[in-house]
């Protein structure tokens, strides 16, 4: 704040000048600070897309060795009905030598810190390299999924067992809702 | 403007700056050591809540636009999640909205001060001219915006206006459906309506740079409307002007917040929380309250003018009315500024500012309303008893020679009423009636329709004693809305072309002060206007 | 200052002619809601009661196409959900509506009793599998069922009337929630061919049946009567607050901004008395 054309006039004019200067500022700038902030918090996601932010799955109508692929939160989860074959040779590879260490049983666990279900898998179709949907492929090297965009190919538990992939494909966020049925998210 | 610039950079950053890119020292020179009047009174704090209300707009309309669809179908339904479930929406809508309004306000403001203090005088004409075109560009983007929200009153208020274009001769439909994008207000007009208004709001930005720049070329003007003449007469704007200014906008903010939190809805319409439909057409079509005098303008031509159809009429004289305040430095021919020293303007002035406020009450009215009341009459007579006597006529010449002729030819014979009925040009009935009584009646009504009704009835309740009724009616000269608005609109071309042009040359002014100090250090003006 | 006052007046002579009643319906007086004064919020149990009227006698008819399910439990919202302490027992109970104090949120996707009505109405969607329309219980998610697929069809089946969303029906009347009362309040019981007399609408004939009747809706709390007006008077409440369902909040903020800005305002008059001191002016 620039001083005023007028001289001091003493000690308590000046810290009385001062005082209104500095208050009057400090007001102005809390004032600002508050304005700013709705319109930061505006560009957050709405309350409609908040809402949205879980996926109900309905398990009854996956058969045994099926998978279905659900939307959540705009992005491809793949909800797999894993056969005793399947569940267990991921299970074998626990301890195997892998790139990102996971054993099968912590890749299951729910949101909740609950252990989940072996027949139930529940990934975000979403490669770890760059992105692409890999593929689930009967008869394929580990068993699993294989990514067609640069050939990272995943076991039956979605971990990474060759390609240029650095992690496993992610478990997606879940809860068992009752017998037949999961939240994502 | 006054004296080289007196900005010395400290710092090794700053002098490093100067000398590339001297912004700095720009905004120093404009907003710091500026030389400013010390006379100036509050009527000048309103160019600052401009700039803020440009700035709020702009923030607030950027936000907005990224939640809001310009489609038909969703852009009701957007504006509707943006109050529900963005976060803050409703907040940041009713600020755009309230800020338009406040916008406006400060704005009528500013041009009043502007007008009333001769701040469009030499050497300030571009200054003035260029605000005319802010205010131009101001009343475009508020049309455009209205009609984003898509409810009825956008809608309609957009069909009103584009149709107006089709007044004008010749390419009027062209321009018309060039505007539109289609035949009428559909998608195509609210898209691109969407598009030019996110886009004038930054001409108006780039208008106002050169507004400032003009105003720093030739000087603040000041109450007393006298030149600056020695450095005695200002003070640095710097903290003098800034934090006037900033207290006034305080107030203003304080005034802002009161609607946005307590009456959000006050100054729109109802109406426009109905979605648009281009089926049915609302019971009023108004525009926001800071069109309503250009309106009323428009709509007070409900006659034709030569060869010149009311329609166009009207939409000329509302575009004359903001084009004529281009030319008013050349108008007004007073050597004096301020009307401070001019106390016969003054009276005019104070007029025309009532002038533009009931306009402003007329926009708002229905133009059919009778401001002063006035008594329809209508006279009935017939005839109850008698024989009616009834023959065909059949004109061979002309047929008001007919039809006089066979009343004349009854009436000899000594019928007590005719009635002529015309079915064509050349045929139509003749009825009289002999003997019986001759009765009437008189009613009245203080408007034309509840007068057609006590006719109606009168009718019913003689029923079919009369074989016909003849029925004189009075309708008296009333003073309506519309007759108001062409008084008031009168007044203000004539306040523009004729008025300011003769005072300046027959007023004898007020003692004007040789300089902004002495008055002001002699302690005579101490915040009059 | 004059000429200040001069466009305050301005503003003010200009809104009162626009904002009279509509052509010659009666003004409809003016009924004390809790939420007219600019401190007055909402009653949630009338907000409450009020929902059940629509949701029982207007939803046959009227759609509310801009509110979905989960609005119900959002902060402010007549089913949000709370978590009380109760001072007694220590335990954390489940509170329906804003309580007087204290009170944990319980997000709306963790709310059973918005879950527990949306999943009373059945939502015709797009089967996932099949493609197909079919039926389906409703998610919080839903936007609230729409009585008829559009406007051609709504006024097919009310002889060509249209029966108006209700989702801002309070923002979009002269009169507001004193209107929407007066008009349900206001029949006096003739009629005329298929329209109803009510002065409060424009003409005195509206298409829309008397729609509440005494005893119509069961309210569980038998201290409520189930009257005509009360019933009015509850399901204008809710849908004022359907309109407006950011009032409290709004409010709430306008007393911190305007005591902030008097303050702020306060210190810069100071500070511009203060600099403008030993100056002429």
């Amino acid at each position: 704040m620039a001083e005023a054309a007028s001289g001091a006039h003493g000690g308590d004019e000046t810290t009385r000048r001062d005082f209104i200067y500095i208050a009057a500022g400090a007001a102005a700038a809390v004032g600002t600070a508050a304005t700013l902030w709705p319109f930061i918090d505006q560009m957050n996601p709405a309350a409609d897309t908040r809402a949205l932010s879980t996926t109900e799955v309905d398990l009854s109508a996956v058969e045994l060795g099926q998978q279905i692929k659900v939307m959540w939160q705009g992005k491809p989860v793949f909800v797999r009905h894993r056969t005793a074959a399947e569940i267990s040779a991921a299970q074998r590879d626990d301890f195997a030598q892998l790139k990102d260490p996971q054993t099968d049983a912590e890749r299951l666990v729910q949101d909740t810190g609950e252990a989940g279900r072996p027949e139930w898998l529940i990934l975000q179709a979403s490669c770890t390299h760059l992105g692409c949907v890999p593929t689930f492929v009967e008869g394929s090297s580990y068993g699993g999924w294989f990514c067609p965009c640069h050939g990272s190919d995943y076991d039956t538990s979605g971990r990474i067992r060759r390609g240029p992939a650095p992690a496993n494909l992610l478990i997606a966020p879940y809860v068992f809702t009752g017998d037949t049925a999961i939240r994502i998210g | 403007m006054s004296g080289p610039s007196t900005y010395e950079p400290k710092t090794a950053f700053t002098r490093w700056l100067d000398r590339r890119l001297p912004i700095v020292r720009l905004s120093y020179d404009s907003f710091v050591a500026y030389p400013t009047p010390r006379n100036l009174n509050y009527w000048w704090t309103f160019g600052a809540m401009l700039a803020l209300c440009l700035v709020v707009q702009i923030v607030t309309g950027v936000v907005l636009a990224m939640h809001y669809v310009p489609h038909i179908n969703m852009a009701f339904a957007s504006v509707q999640r943006i109050d529900r479930d963005v976060p803050f929406g409703w907040l940041i809508q009713n600020i755009h909205s309230v800020g338009a309004s406040m916008f406006f306000l400060a704005v009528y403001v500013h041009m009043f001060r502007g007008l009333y203090y001769g701040s469009y005088k030499a050497p300030r004409e571009l200054l003035w001219i260029l605000g005319c075109i802010i205010y131009l560009l101001m009343v475009a983007t508020a049309f455009l915006g209205y009609t984003l929200p898509w409810g009825q009153m956008s809608f309609w208020g957009a069909t009103v206006i584009t149709n107006l274009l089709g007044a004008l001769p010749l390419v009027g439909e062209s321009i018309k459906n060039w505007l539109m994008g289609g035949f009428s207000v559909d998608q195509p007009t609210l898209n691109r309506f969407f598009s030019l208004h996110y886009l004038l709001p930054f001409v108006i930005a780039g208008v106002v740079a050169l507004h400032v720049w003009a105003l720093h070329e030739a000087g603040q003007n000041n109450p007393a409307g006298v030149d600056v003449k020695s450095k005695a007469d200002t003070v640095p704007f710097t903290p003098h002007a800034t934090m006037k200014d900033l207290f006034a906008t305080g107030l203003f903010v304080i005034l802002f917040s009161v609607f946005v939190f307590y009456m959000p809805d006050a100054l729109g319409h109802a109406d426009n929380y109905i979605p648009a439909n281009p089926l049915q057409t609302p019971p009023e079509i108004v525009p926001e309250w800071y069109l309503l005098p250009f309106y009323a303008i428009l709509r007070a031509f409900d006659f034709n003018i030569g060869p010149i159809d009311s329609k166009l009429a009207g939409v000329l004289a509302m575009f004359a009315s903001i084009g004529i305040l281009f030319i008013l430095p050349w108008l007004d021919t007073s050597r004096v500024r301020s009307m401070r020293y001019r106390p016969i303007a003054r009276q005019f002035f104070l007029i025309f500012v009532v002038v533009c406020i009931f306009l402003g009450w007329c926009g708002g009215q229905n133009p059919g309303r009778i401001l002063v009341p006035a008594t329809f009459s209508s006279n009935l007579s017939w005839v109850e008893g008698g024989t009616v006597e009834q023959t065909s006529i059949r004109a061979t010449g002309a047929w008001e020679d007919a039809a006089a002729a066979a009343e004349a030819d009854l009436r000899e014979r000594g019928a007590t009423a005719v009635a002529i009925t015309r079915t064509s040009p050349t045929e139509g009935t003749v009825r009289g009636v002999f003997g019986g009584t001759e009765l009437t009646r008189q009613v009245r009504a203080p408007t034309q329709d509840e007068l057609e009704v006590a006719i109606g009835e009168v009718k019913t309740e003689v029923g079919d004693a009369a074989p016909f009724f003849n029925v004189e009616r009075h309708i008296p000269f009333t003073f309506t809305v519309t007759r108001l608005s062409q008084v008031l609109t009168a007044y203000y071309f004539l306040f523009f072309l004729i008025i300011l042009p003769l005072l300046g040359l027959r007023e004898k002014p007020g003692r004007v002060p040789d300089t902004i100090a002495k008055p002001v250090i002699d302690g005579q003006v101490q915040g009059a206007s | 200052m004059l000429r200040a006052l001069t466009a305050a007046a301005a503003i003010f002579v200009a809104g009162i002619g626009v904002a009279v009643a509509a052509g010659d319906a009666e003004h409809p007086h003016d009924h004390a809601f809790s939420f007219d004064s600019p401190i007055g919020g909402y009653d949630m149990g009338a907000v409450q009661r009020g929902y059940q009227v629509y949701q029982q006698v207007c939803a046959t008819c009227h759609g509310m196409d801009h509110l979905a399910y989960r609005h119900l439990g959002e902060e402010g919202g007549p089913f949000a959900l709370y978590m009380v302490r109760n001072h007694e027992t220590g335990e954390l109970e489940p509170h329906v509506g804003k309580p007087e104090h204290g009170g944990q949120f319980v997000d709306v996707t963790d709310n059973p009793y918005v879950r527990a009505i949306a999943a009373g109405v059945t939502i015709s969607d797009v089967d996932p599998n099949s493609g197909q329309l079919t039926d389906r219980p409703g998610r919080i998610s839903d936007r609230f069922r729409r009585p008829f697929p559009n406007e051609i069809a709504a006024r097919a089946s009310n002889g060509g009337a249209y029966p108006a969303d209700l989702s801002v029906i309070t923002s979009a009347r002269h009169g507001g929630a004193d209107y929407i009362y007066a008009l349900l309040t206001g029949y006096t019981g003739a009629s005329e061919g298929t329209l109803y007399e009510n002065p409060y609408f424009a003409g005195h004939l509206i298409a829309m049946p008397p729609p509440l009747a005494e005893g119509a809706v069961a309210y569980t709390d038998p201290e409520t009567p189930q009257t005509v007006e009360q019933y009015a008077a509850d399901v204008t409440h809710f849908l004022q607050w359907a309109a407006d369902p950011h009032m409290e909040e709004r409010k709430r903020m306008g007393i911190v901004v305007l005591a902030f800005l008097i303050v702020l305002t306060g210190l810069l008059y100071l500070s511009y008395k203060q600099i403008w001191r030993n100056e002429s002016h």
